[in-house]
């Protein structure tokens, strides 16, 4: 049943891509479906058996390779942290499916869209169900094929294709961490199976290995080139560009995305690693400030991006930045927790975005919607409650995941936890401001769209209304129901998926802390919440709001609005310092200079141009007259007497084939010259 | 006369022979010649050298030489006549033909 778990998606993908021809583009929305909820329920018990009975589950199907000491099998792991990220995975997944059916339903390639969601879903259970690092790694390559596919999947777009492109590079150059990282475990653990690592890791603790000429501590050079991986499948920042253009997919796939599988395994991953981590406090220190920065960073785009899809593709960016701090704070149970409390909202903003998107032709210009609320209640409830989910208004989802994590962040009483808290602060003002600017300008003011797309809208049908509703209670009762059972004192829920020293988790310090300390975060976010729905309304709630009100601004926030508004420029510079000396490089050096240069010079373009000029040269030796081959004869004669004579001497510094080679080589390097 | 004066003799007709061939731009006639001069060197030196090892496989090969070169010279001087014949001239720098 465990294995149904995986295998339920996979046939849904088979059926779906092979015979979508003759089960039409309905049958095969619903047995996708219909398979992926199967799949739930079969997590759903998994989570029961594993995850509340504590029966943790591993069992090996085959062996994969199997070499000497190199040793992945087609194993899986269950344990608690696979059951969570099961459930979550399926839940959304199967919602997600649902939804497409409504959302997709015109589409006519709808069979090759759900058989990619079920792919992808397949992938990421493969991902997290994997018991070694190379099943993970299958998984995490295989979620980003399927992430390709899908951002691409109105493959006719260009901007499609250049996203799914910029996702796939971006992804790749995180997998390359990844691997490197992957074989630096095998080359101090001599094994890829999670239970052999896990079990050595405290013995080891102490190993060093030169990488790159350079003696590191094994477990810091482990975790960061794991990390890496984490970074670009997370998008952390440095390689977070391609999170924000994935948004050119359909939004079902957003939010699949955004919500529950992709970015979500580098928070795995992290989760999954800690036994490694723990020992590592320098790469913890790195992962904390990378998520610290990283949640800051999307936080301050995500205040005046213009595009309802891009809000909360930052927001998730943003609250991905909380869940590796939390990791890179120890506090791996509090990642995972907000993890999952995440999926629900996230999932339901995106969902609801998507509903807007619908009912509205197309518009995801917050600028043009506006006063929907009227029209699209069931959408303007959903995306109400998401968003105080997201802001961690209490007793919502993301009161229970991430307060507490910012309780725990102050508490760690170090550089990176104050770092994080600090920077978890601002990034929550400016979630609580963003949510409620999205709010505001799409459901409340008046209507600045074009009364086409208004008179045309109409609330979200059922199958497109029941995921929301779903996901909305969800988003409610998800963290209050989870909290003690998952971050709760001295829970045993965890078991040995994820450990973290006594040393490192501040759980109970965190009630220690100062009052003003706890409140910090809720009060930062009831301001930004009700500066949001101020600010946002007199201005943009009239017609003006479409005319460019950039020019009277002043000219600092002119700058800073630029700024944010085009990313911190990371795109830009990315474009010019990265991608166009790379492409140069790759045009002008490794193919110009290089490969159709010099390579081609001393080789085939370069003999061929350069022997006929050189033999129609050297036959004006062929005179033709009598004396001239006399004189070459005596010539050969006395240099070949000569070289017989004097060879011994001549010898020790000249090495014949030397100097045919070089020969050879300033024959092609400068045919001009010689000829 | 010692060894080495002889063959110094006939080194220096070999040699003679050689510059003749390719210093002479004119007359085909004086290359002939060069060649029997050059052929005439060798035959000094075998003789020499039968003489100094008592060795009559030298003087063998002196009379073998000696026949060769006189055919030789017989087919060489054929070929001048035919040359001479077709071309009107013995002129060395008008034997320019094989280059094309």
């Amino acid at each position: 049943m465990y294995l149904s778990i995986i295998c339920f998606p996979l046939l849904g993908f088979l059926i779906s891509v092979g015979f979508g021809r003759f089960i039409g583009r309905r049958g095969a929305a619903t047995l996708t479906t219909n398979f992926l909820l199967l799949s739930f329920l079969c997590s759903c018990v998994c989570f029961y058996e594993v995850g509340l009975c504590g029966s943790s589950c591993h069992f090996t199907l085959s062996p994969w390779f199997v070499c000497h000491l190199w040793d992945p099998n087609w194993g899986f792991l269950f344990d608690t942290l696979t059951s969570v990220m099961c459930v979550v995975v399926t839940s959304i997944s199967s919602l997600v499916h649902l939804y497409s059916i409504s959302y997709m339903g015109e589409d006519p390639h709808l069979c090759r869209f759900m058989s990619y969601l079920s792919l992808f879903t397949f992938f990421m259970l493969m991902l997290i169900t994997g018991d070694n690092f190379i099943q993970m790694f299958l998984g995490w390559e295989g979620v980003g094929l399927a992430s390709y596919l899908l951002i691409n999947f109105w493959f006719t777009r260009l901007q499609a294709n250049k996203s799914a492109i910029k996702a796939m590079l971006m992804n790749r150059i995180g997998d390359f961490g990844l691997a490197l990282g992957v074989f630096v475990v095998y080359e101090v653990f001599q094994s890829v199976q999670f239970e052999t690592v896990f079990a050595c890791a405290p013995y080891l603790a102490d190993t060093r290995i030169v990488f790159c000429g350079f003696d590191f501590h094994a477990y810091t050079l482990m975790g960061v080139l794991l990390f890496v991986g984490a970074v670009g499948k997370s998008a952390q920042l440095g390689l977070h560009t391609w999170l924000p253009d994935a948004m050119e997919g359909p939004t079902p796939v957003s939010a699949l995305i955004h919500a529950a599988t992709m970015v979500t395994a580098g928070v795995f991953l992290l989760g999954r690693c800690s036994p490694i981590y723990e020992y590592a406090p320098d790469a913890l220190g790195v992962v904390a400030i990378v998520g610290a920065l990283t949640a800051f960073f999307a936080a301050t785009t995500g205040l005046v991006q213009n595009d309802l899809k891009r809000v909360i593709a930052y927001s998730t960016c943003s609250q991905l930045g909380y869940m590796v701090f939390a990791c890179g704070l120890s506090q791996y149970t509090l990642g995972i927790f907000h993890l999952a409390n995440h999926a629900f909202f996230k999932a339901l903003l995106f969902l609801g975005a998507g509903s807007v998107i619908h009912a509205m032709s197309n518009e995801q210009d917050m600028r043009k919607l506006g006063g929907l609320a009227k029209i699209l209640p069931l959408t303007y409830g959903g995306m109400f409650i998401g968003s105080l989910a997201l802001v961690g208004f209490p007793f919502l989802a993301g009161f229970y995941s991430k307060d507490a994590l910012l309780e725990v962040t102050f508490a760690h009483y170090s550089f990176t936890g104050d770092f994080a808290y600090f920077l978890g602060c601002a990034s929550a003002f400016c979630t609580a401001y963003y949510s409620f600017r999205l709010i505001s300008l799409t459901f409340l003011g008046q209507p600045n769209g074009s009364k086409r797309n208004y008179t045309d809208s109409h609330e979200a049908p059922l199958l497109l209304g029941l995921p929301l509703i779903i996901l909305s209670v969800a988003s409610v009762f998800v963290g209050f129901l989870g909290k003690d059972m998952m971050v709760g004192l001295g829970t045993s829920f965890w078991g040995n998926a994820v450990v973290s020293f006594s040393g490192h988790t501040t759980s109970l310090e965190a009630e220690y802390i100062p009052q003003s300390i706890k409140h910090l975060p809720f009060f930062l976010t009831v301001f930004g919440a009700g500066l949001g729905l101020t600010m946002n309304r007199p201005t943009f709630g009239s017609k003006s709001a479409l005319k460019p009100k950039a020019s009277k601004l002043p000219s600092l926030s002119h700058a800073s609005y630029t700024f944010l508004n085009r990313r911190w420029l990371v795109d830009k510079v990315y474009n010019d310092w990265a991608g166009l000396p790379g492409l140069n490089f790759g045009y002008l050096v490794s193919f110009k200079a290089l490969d159709k240069g010099i390579l081609e010079a001393i080789g085939p373009s370069g003999i061929a141009l350069s022997l006929p000029s050189f033999v129609s040269r050297l036959s004006f030796v062929q005179s033709g007259y009598v004396y001239h081959y006399a004189f070459v004869i005596l010539l050969g004669c006395t240099l070949i007497l000569t070289l017989f004579t004097l060879q011994h001497t001549l010898f020790v510094w000249l090495d014949l084939r030397l100097g045919l080679g070089l020969l050879l080589a300033m024959l092609g390097l400068f045919p001009k010259v010689i000829i | 006369m010692s060894l080495i004066h002889s063959l110094n003799l006939s080194f220096f007709l070999f040699l003679l022979g050689l510059w003749g061939i390719y210093l002479n731009r004119k007359n085909l006639i004086l290359v002939l010649m060069s060649i029997e001069l050059m052929l005439l060197g060798i035959n000094m030196s075998l003789l020499s050298f039968s003489i100094s090892l008592d060795d009559l496989i030298g003087q063998m090969f002196a009379l073998l030489v000696l026949t060769v070169a006189a055919a030789e010279s017989a087919i060489g001087l054929a070929i001048l006549v035919v040359f001479y014949r077709s071309g009107h001239s013995i002129n060395v720098d008008y034997i320019n033909l094989l280059r094309r």
